[in-house]
């Protein structure tokens, strides 16, 4: 056993810094979707929702998705290959420099820095510091896999390696800009270009972080929690390539009906069409390895999180391609059904998830049980009663709002005011926050499992 | 052979990347060398320093979470905002700011559709406008000056030509002031199309209000008014950001004008330097035509009456 050998240090320091930051950005989701009702709750210079909305995308999709997923990558990456990380140290200012860049992000961005280009408001100057995390982790996850001591590369391995090439590509071409001073800049392309290079970026950072790093998660943690080989090695090459294929060319599906290239924007809409083919691969994989043994949603209880995880990847895979048919989209666009969308994918997939991961991890890494299974099952019944309901409410309200926006009169007038029509929102919000509520208390039920749990394996190896 | 690769990081990662181009390549990098992604329309004016500093506002703020900035070629988002937006209009936009979420209205036309007294009003307090609004207000950012140098610095990196002095006239303006100009500036490349959408067209209403003197109908036009003009036009028409209704000067000539003239401002708003009936337009006022039905129009005309005889 050369268990401490591995640098299970660095892995529980990003878990627990990515929960911090977390409970950053979902305190910041609760209290703007007050402001959204609640206009007095806005205090400006620093805390008005211009301002918060990025803190909170920015919090959760760069402080919780992707330091969980620089914790959770090293951790598998290091059992699949059978080895500590090559550049333990690396990896330990990796984690320093990974809270000192998230730290100055939320403050940069109250400051009002912000590029304006959505998922990458940053400046920048510490769009220079996200390149060299990224470079750490890319040397560290490819150096380890490259001196591996295993044979083969695991399908886990797979979406890594993918998730490291494309966000670098990803990041640093949409990131591309002319300085202004240290804490300005312009987008390096304009207009009608400057929306193509954003929503590519901006899809496939759903792609490649929502989506591939937390499948890379789903296809090592479900076997293991489960004790069940996946279902079909081959489907899950078929998917693998077909959709880091299919990604890259669906960003304009967000661009539907501007002035935007038509052909660019009909290409973007096939391949998401065609995108909901690799995507059900996943998810049938997933449902016929645990289909040899359906009781186990029973009696372990990790794998109910991975099979609701997954059905939400799947219904939201479904759900996007629909968005992005023109008709739909005339109707849903720029309505609350779009972050209605998002959040089922971040709260049901990919929060589900990772957090079905580090209850996994935790306890191995302590060398004890979960604190408590019971916790666990809360944590998971309030986060799915929490998630549905914020995701109905926002589909509701999206469709109200696309309605009453088209809605006319017989001679052809428009029937109501945009006024009139935001006030019919206004309850749809409240309920929206009540939701929100819902699946934080849910997820401090999680955060208080895996405190107990570390706590119980700390005492435990104190007194051996 | 070909299971090769998952027994070859370096390879299986260099095989990724070109997957991952060739869709890259196809929508993005080969579209940004045509001439398709470069349009720009004959009127289009870069920003002026003043225009820009108000643009950088507007990104602070991050108003973009809230306001789109392109009107969909759709009847409806025509006849509520304008005309539909076009590739040429976003030249000089570094980034786009088209937004994604409408949880206001768009502004992709708000330039020059209400007068700046308007926008120094709502911004200060927008629930002074709309009861029930949920923008937040920005008062705050008038207590702050702008800094002359800073603006010439976001100029050259813009590549925009500017004039020392507009430069210099800028130390006294606030950010407030700065914020407002962009507003007005904003989809004003394009010339204000007439509204469309109703089945009749604007000159093709009856010359006479048929409601004339018909105390339903004000009633009926005074719950439109209240909510529509009020807030410009006093709620007793004596006046206020838009011109008083009851002071028998109308255009800002002496003298009142047939129900017909009302009616076709509000339906087609104002424009400045248009003329109607001899009498020069200020322009200011944004056109009703769109979100109005005719029998709505001739309700607030009646209503606007009885303001008059009180």
């Amino acid at each position: 056993m050369s268990d401490y050998q591995y640098d299970h240090q660095t892995v529980k320091g990003f878990i627990i810094s990515s929960i911090f930051w977390g409970v950053v950005g979902i305190l910041i989701g609760l209290w703007i979707s007050i402001q959204l009702w609640k206009p007095e709750l806005n205090i400006p210079p620093f805390f008005t929702y211009g301002r918060l909305r990025v803190v909170h995308t920015n919090g959760l999709a760069f402080g919780l998705g992707i330091g969980a997923i620089f914790g959770i990558s090293y951790y598998i990456v290091m059992r699949l290959t059978k080895r500590p990380l090559l550049f333990p140290k690396l990896a330990r200012f990796h984690l320093y420099l990974f809270n000192a860049a998230i730290a100055l992000a939320a403050v940069s961005l109250l400051m009002g820095m912000n590029q304006s280009l959505e998922y990458a408001e940053l400046e920048w100057p510490l769009d220079i510091g996200v390149v060299i995390l990224w470079v750490i982790f890319a040397i560290n996850v490819m150096g380890t896999i490259i001196k591996r001591r295993e044979d083969q590369m695991y399908i886990s391995l797979w979406y890594i390696i993918a998730t490291v090439v494309a966000v670098a590509v990803l990041y640093i071409v949409n990131n591309l800009s002319i300085p202004a001073g240290l804490f300005k800049s312009y987008h390096l392309f304009a207009g009608v270009n400057s929306a193509n290079v954003e929503w590519w970026y901006g899809h496939n950072a759903v792609g490649f972080i929502f989506t591939t790093p937390i499948l890379a998660m789903f296809y090592y943690f479900l076997p293991k929690s489960t004790g069940l080989p996946i279902f079909s090695h081959r489907l899950s090459i078929i998917a693998f390539w077909s959709l880091v294929f299919a990604y890259l060319w669906t960003g304009a599906h967000h661009l539907v009906y501007t002035p935007l290239p038509d052909w660019i924007q009909t290409l973007g809409i096939v391949f998401t069409i065609f995108l909901i083919a690799p995507s059900w691969g996943s998810v049938v994989n997933g449902y016929y390895t645990v289909g040899t043994d359906w009781n186990k949603m029973q009696t372990n209880y990790l794998t109910k999180f991975f099979i609701m995880g997954i059905t939400f990847y799947g219904l939201q895979t479904v759900q996007g391609p629909t968005q992005a048919i023109r008709v739909v989209s005339s109707l849903i666009h720029y309505t609350d059904w779009v972050p209605g969308h998002v959040h089922m994918g971040t709260m049901g997939w990919v929060t589900m998830t990772t957090a079905a991961s580090i209850y996994y991890i935790i306890p191995k890494i302590y060398n004890t049980e979960i604190y408590s299974v019971k916790v666990a099952n809360t944590h998971f019944w309030l986060v799915l009663i929490g998630q549905l309901m914020f995701s109905i409410t926002m589909w509701i309200t999206g469709i109200q709002q696309g309605a009453l926006w088209k809605a006319t009169n017989a001679d052809g007038s428009l029937k109501y005011t945009f006024m009139e029509g935001l006030v019919k929102n206004y309850p749809y919000w409240q309920l929206r926050t009540v939701a929100g509520l819902i699946f934080t208390v849910g997820m401090l039920f999680f955060i208080y499992n895996i405190y107990m749990t570390m706590r119980k394996g700390s005492l435990a190896a104190s007194r051996a | 052979m070909a299971g090769e690769i998952y027994r070859k990081p370096i390879m299986f990662a260099i095989v990724a990347a070109v997957v991952i181009l060739i869709g890259t390549i196809a929508t993005v990098f080969f579209p940004m060398f045509t001439e398709g992604m470069h349009p720009k329309l004959e009127n289009l004016k870069q920003y002026t320093p003043l225009q820009l500093a108000g643009k950088d506002i507007y990104q602070r703020e991050g108003c973009n979470n809230c306001h789109t900035q392109t009107v969909r070629p759709l009847k409806t988002e025509v006849m509520r905002y304008g005309d539909y937006s076009k590739a040429g209009e976003f030249a000089y936009d570094r980034p786009f700011l088209w937004g994604s979420k409408r949880t206001g209205p768009d502004l992709a036309r708000i330039g020059g559709k209400y007068p700046d007294a308007w926008h120094y009003s709502h911004f200060e307090n927008p629930q002074s406008f709309f009861a029930q609004s949920n923008m937040p207000k920005y008062g705050w950012i008038k207590e702050s000056k702008l800094n002359p140098a800073e603006v010439e610095a976001h100029m050259k990196a813009n590549g925009f030509d500017y004039k020392k002095e507009d430069i210099a006239a800028l130390s006294d303006k606030t950010e407030l002031d700065a914020l407002v100009a962009y507003m007005q500036v904003i989809g004003t490349a394009v010339k204000r199309a007439a509204p469309i959408g109703q089945t009749k067209p604007a000159g093709d209403h009856e010359p006479e209000n048929p409601f004339a003197g018909d105390p339903k109908a004000a009633s009926a036009g005074k719950e439109i008014y209240d909510q529509n003009c009020a807030m410009c036009h006093g709620s007793k028409g004596e006046g206020g950001i838009g011109p008083s209704l009851v002071d028998d000067m109308f255009l800002y000539v002496k003298g009142d004008l047939p129900d017909d003239d009302y009616y076709e401002i509000i339906h087609n708003g104002t424009e400045q330097g248009k003329i109607e009936e001899g009498r020069t337009m200020k322009g200011g006022m944004p056109p009703y035509g769109g979100q109005l039905d005719k029998n709505k129009i001739w309700q607030v005309v009646t209503y606007i009456r009885t303001l008059q005889k009180k």
